[in-house]
């Protein structure tokens, strides 16, 4: 399609607008982590490097993003298998019950975070698991799950099978055919999927409050303690501009590993 | 179909485990003595209410009692008293300090255990008008020992009032000269103020207890505070919102807690209790009826009243301390600070009306037609939400 | 391979691939069990208790739930006008929500999946995600911050004469769209990215012009991803509760399941949350009709 010049420049305009609106507030946050003041007045009254020297020396804000960085890793391992899983059995297979099965998966994001943690905390109360990094997990992956899902499936759907069929033919084994031809097509799907889930689980703090236990902190859940202190209130601007920093590594080269593929095979 | 059936299976084991567990253990008694350490003691907490020295050197009183019984400190910040409840019945933890508005739902909701008072040495220490109170004693029956307590003061902006005012009438009347810029708590439980209000400047409704109200009462409280609405400049949750809106000189009157008042330095505001008196709080400690850690939580309990740790306490978050002995603690730390928070002041403390929690019962002669507190909630919710 | 591969009996790995290939439904079975046992043991079969008791009822004065079905908790939902408001406005603000980050989300998804080069795309995927990682009561705490009497929005707009628009509904509906729009941006990227050039090249040339093509051949092609993306919107609007509390005065559904599960009401709680579970339902069964999730 010929999109003419006009067009071009509009949707030009159109991503800086959008861009802008997505990085005003965080442009706002990082100047905010140079508050001289306590009180986030604007403009801020003076430059100053206190917060970042609170936040070095701040144990429990190290240890919550170690959480959080194990946490978010576990649970998207486990929804990226399982998403995979369920949106194969889905895409290659009827049975009864198909339909539910996407609804099923769907739920834990439909439903308001409070009700998913309170019913996620009941089960594993009555399941008599002790509260902690692995509650944290399985909780994450819960609702993680649908992203990996709608992600592979999507993929799946354009695949052809004709692929898989032909090299069999050619004489690989089911493993052979899974690991050479399948996962390769699936790549990008999982890559985002994982991304996004990623994300997902770094974030979430509902949940998070009835899944962690005592003891146990996430950076949400941190942020969510610090926000009523008015003297940690600062180090939270530091804490957000260190992780948008830290972030641009490994989303680029994710983006790089996936590299621009476009959508796997068509024909 | 097998597949059919199998999901059947699963899922309807999946029912009856979940089904049964939540009718799972009754909440056991109160406890006949303390016996040794359990090595944990899993607490949900007012965010500033057991330090560990990470925030500030000087103010640890979790690390001595870590050391001392070997009980390790696990807390999670609870937002608010909602949370604070839904948290304790996950039953997952051993204890809360509770506010004066959840106690009561705590204890009506099974969540918490009777506390032998016998087992808590500090306790007899405690002032006597901090014993034996309505939110947090049943039939004479004591539920969790108190951590301090305080009054909800009014604050102003010192430019706009050069004269402390001396009724609450700033807040609520509409040619207040704060009108427009007013800041007050975001919780139902600020009824009680608006009844407080009616129960000095319309007798004859006949308030007696601002947390008592029956549909009368309650309906000239709810309107009240629908005209307030008009003049409202903000509902603060947090108290770091409402320092932010003072200092900017966004709010100019409204209510808050000391703690707020002693962050803001350096902005021309100041606070004081009115002729009417106000509403206050005292939070508790109680202890869950599921403790995993009971014995921990006894002595947490005893640590947190006993006067090196609640001078600590008391300083660190701006409130009053609970007895002689830790207010002689507490001038160490921050002198004139009991004379501050009025700690030995049981005339200033008549004129508070600690929060409690609205029940159905009235607790006197009207019987069980008072507001509860879903119907305080709802009412909340219309007032700020138009 | 040479012959010498044949000559191999074959090993148990492929005799258990073969065996698998011959036995779909075992496959099928395999595959299913992980899923299902986590989906449905760990978390359906305690939300099926936790939804049963919207047909339960809290005794307020022993505070336990009394076992008997009744209606009770949708019949108050229905009467009661504070949960009809909060259930309109909640719905309203998530259709909005949805709407302003779609129209958002498109020239920007499209630009990145078809006119930038592939360095630029990759930089703008990588602009679009960075804000995920800013942690959510970060940003919205800085959106607060923003929209105060004296803060950035208020400070741009004066030379002007405006004014921003404060705390309040449209502050949500600010944050909302803020908070979801990578939601949206990424899963409309990738649709439009997997539109092959010769679908629409062969639209050009038997006569469509831009607009029509657009219309017609691209706008159904992407709609399952915009389903997928409005979710996410609607239902992290439909049940968030902190962003309400923190940037207005404002209640929403979500702040009257919290409110409930705090009582602890965990009948009326329920009740209250069958509401967006009901709405995601419906959205999806309306989506389904409209063929968004059909084969493209």
């Amino acid at each position: 399609m010929e999109d003419s010049r006009l067009v071009r420049i509009g949707l030009r305009l159109a991503t800086a607008v959008v861009l802008l609106f997505i990085y005003v507030p965080l442009l706002v946050i990082v100047v905010y982590a140079f508050n001289a003041s306590r009180v986030q007045a604007w403009p801020i009254a003076g430059v100053s490097l206190e917060w970042f020297a609170r936040a070095a020396a701040d144990g429990s804000v190290r240890q919550a993003f170690l959480n959080s960085i194990i946490a978010a890793s576990g649970a998207t391992a486990i929804a990226l298998v399982l998403g995979s899983m369920a949106a194969l059995a889905v895409q290659r297979f009827a049975f009864f019950g198909r339909e539910a099965v996407t609804f099923l998966v769907i739920l834990p994001i439909a439903l308001p975070g409070v009700v998913t943690g309170v019913a996620l905390s009941a089960t594993f109360q009555t399941l008599g698991i002790d509260f902690g990094l692995p509650t944290i997990i399985v909780g994450h992956a819960t609702f993680c799950v649908v992203i990996a899902y709608n992600n592979v499936l999507a993929r799946l759907r354009r695949t052809a099978r004709s692929l898989e069929e032909a090299s069999m033919d050619l004489g690989a084994d089911t493993w052979q055919t899974f690991r050479h031809v399948f996962l390769p097509s699936l790549r990008t799907a999982l890559l985002s999927g994982a991304l996004l889930a990623f994300a997902l689980s770094f974030d979430e703090v509902i949940v998070t409050n009835f899944t962690a236990g005592a003891g146990v902190d996430t950076v949400p859940l941190w942020v969510l303690s610090a926000i009523q202190r008015p003297n940690a209130l600062p180090v939270v601007n530091v804490v957000a501009t260190v992780l948008i920093l830290l972030s641009v590594v490994p989303v680029y080269l994710a983006q790089r590993i996936s590299g621009g593929e476009t959508a796997g095979v068509t024909r | 179909m097998t597949n059919l059936r199998i999901l059947a299976t699963v899922a309807t084991t999946a029912m009856l485990v979940a089904a049964c567990s939540s009718a799972s253990s009754a909440p056991s008694g109160m406890q006949a003595s303390v016996g040794p350490g359990e090595g944990e003691v899993d607490l949900v907490i007012w965010t500033g209410y057991a330090e560990n020295g990470s925030n500030d050197p000087a103010y640890d009183w979790v690390t001595p009692f870590q050391d001392a019984t070997g009980c390790q400190v696990k807390t999670q910040d609870g937002t608010d008293s909602a949370n604070m409840v839904q948290l304790m019945h996950t039953g997952n933890y051993d204890g809360v300090s509770a506010s004066g508005d959840a106690t009561l739902r705590l204890i009506a909701g099974g969540d918490v255990a009777p506390v032998n008072t016998d087992l808590i040495p500090n306790y007899a220490n405690v002032f006597a008008g901090l014993k034996g109170q309505p939110h947090n004693t049943v039939n004479g029956v004591p539920y969790g020992v108190p951590h301090g307590r305080g009054a909800n003061l009014l604050i102003y902006n010192t430019d706009t009032f050069t004269t402390a005012p001396t009724s609450w009438s700033v807040v609520w009347d509409s040619n207040s000269p704060a009108a427009g810029k007013i800041s007050i708590y975001n919780s139902a439980i600020y009824i009680a103020d608006a009844a407080l209000y009616l129960s000095k400047h319309k007798a004859d409704l006949g308030i007696k207890n601002p947390y008592e109200l029956d549909e009368d009462q309650f309906n000239a409280a709810v309107d009240l505070l629908k005209q307030q609405n008009k003049i409202i400049g903000e509902y603060w949750s947090t108290a770091t919102q409402q320092i932010e809106s003072f200092s900017a000189g966004d709010m100019l009157a409204g209510t808050t807690w000391q703690y707020q008042v002693n962050q803001l330095t350096d902005a021309p505001v100041a606070a004081t209790l009115p002729d009417e008196g106000s509403t206050g709080w005292s939070d508790t400690w109680m202890i869950s009826a599921h403790a995993k850690h009971p014995n921990c939580m006894y002595k947490w309990m005893d640590w947190i009243i006993s006067p090196k740790a609640n001078a600590m306490a008391t300083v660190w978050f701006g409130e009053a301390p609970v007895s002689k002995a830790a207010c002689d603690e507490a001038e160490k730390l921050s002198p004139g600070h009991c004379d501050t928070f009025h700690a030995t002041d049981e005339a200033y403390f008549s004129k508070i009306a600690y929060w409690n929690t609205p029940q159905k019962e009235c607790g006197d002669d009207r019987g069980a037609v008072c507001k509860d507190f879903t119907d305080w909630t709802n009412a909340w919710t219309d007032i700020t939400g138009s | 391979m040479t012959s010498a591969a044949f000559a191999r009996p074959p090993g148990v790995r492929r005799r258990l691939a073969a065996f698998l290939y011959r036995h779909p439904r075992l496959q099928l079975r395999l595959l299913l069990a992980a899923p299902l046992a986590w989906v449905v043991v760990a978390y359906v079969g305690s939300l099926a208790v936790l939804f049963a008791n919207a047909f339960w009822r809290l005794d307020s004065f022993t505070g336990k739930v009394v076992f008997e079905p009744t209606l009770d908790n949708f019949v108050t939902l229905f009467s009661t006008a504070v949960y009809r408001t909060l259930a309109l406005r909640t719905v309203g603000m998530a259709v909005l929500v949805t709407a302003t980050c779609i129209a958002l989300a498109f020239p920007i998804a499209y630009y990145m999946a078809r006119i930038a080069s592939r360095r630029v795309r990759g930089l703008l995927v990588v602009a679009v995600l960075m804000p995920l990682w800013a942690s959510y009561l970060v940003k919205v705490y800085a959106w607060r911050t923003m929209l105060l009497g004296h803060g950035v929005i208020n400070w741009a707009l004066a030379p002007f004469g405006l004014h921003g628009p404060g705390t309040g509904e449209v502050a949500i509906w600010l944050v909302f769209t803020y908070l979801w729009l990578p939601y949206m941006v990424l899963p409309i990227y990738a649709g439009l990215e997997r539109i092959p050039g010769s679908l629409l090249e062969a639209s050009s040339d038997l006569g469509a012009r831009a607009g029509f093509t657009f219309r017609r051949v691209v706008l159904p092609l992407v709609l399952p991803a915009v389903v997928a993306g409005s979710i996410f919107t609607f239902s992290l609007t439909l049940g968030d509760y902190i962003t309400p509390q923190l940037v207005s005065n404002t209640k929403l559904l979500g702040n009257a399941i919290y409110d409930a599960l705090g009582v602890p009401n965990l009948p009326l709680a329920a009740a209250i949350a069958s509401i967006p579970v009901v709405v995601i339902v419906a959205y999806l069964l309306v989506a389904r009709r409209l063929g968004a999730f059909e084969s493209l």
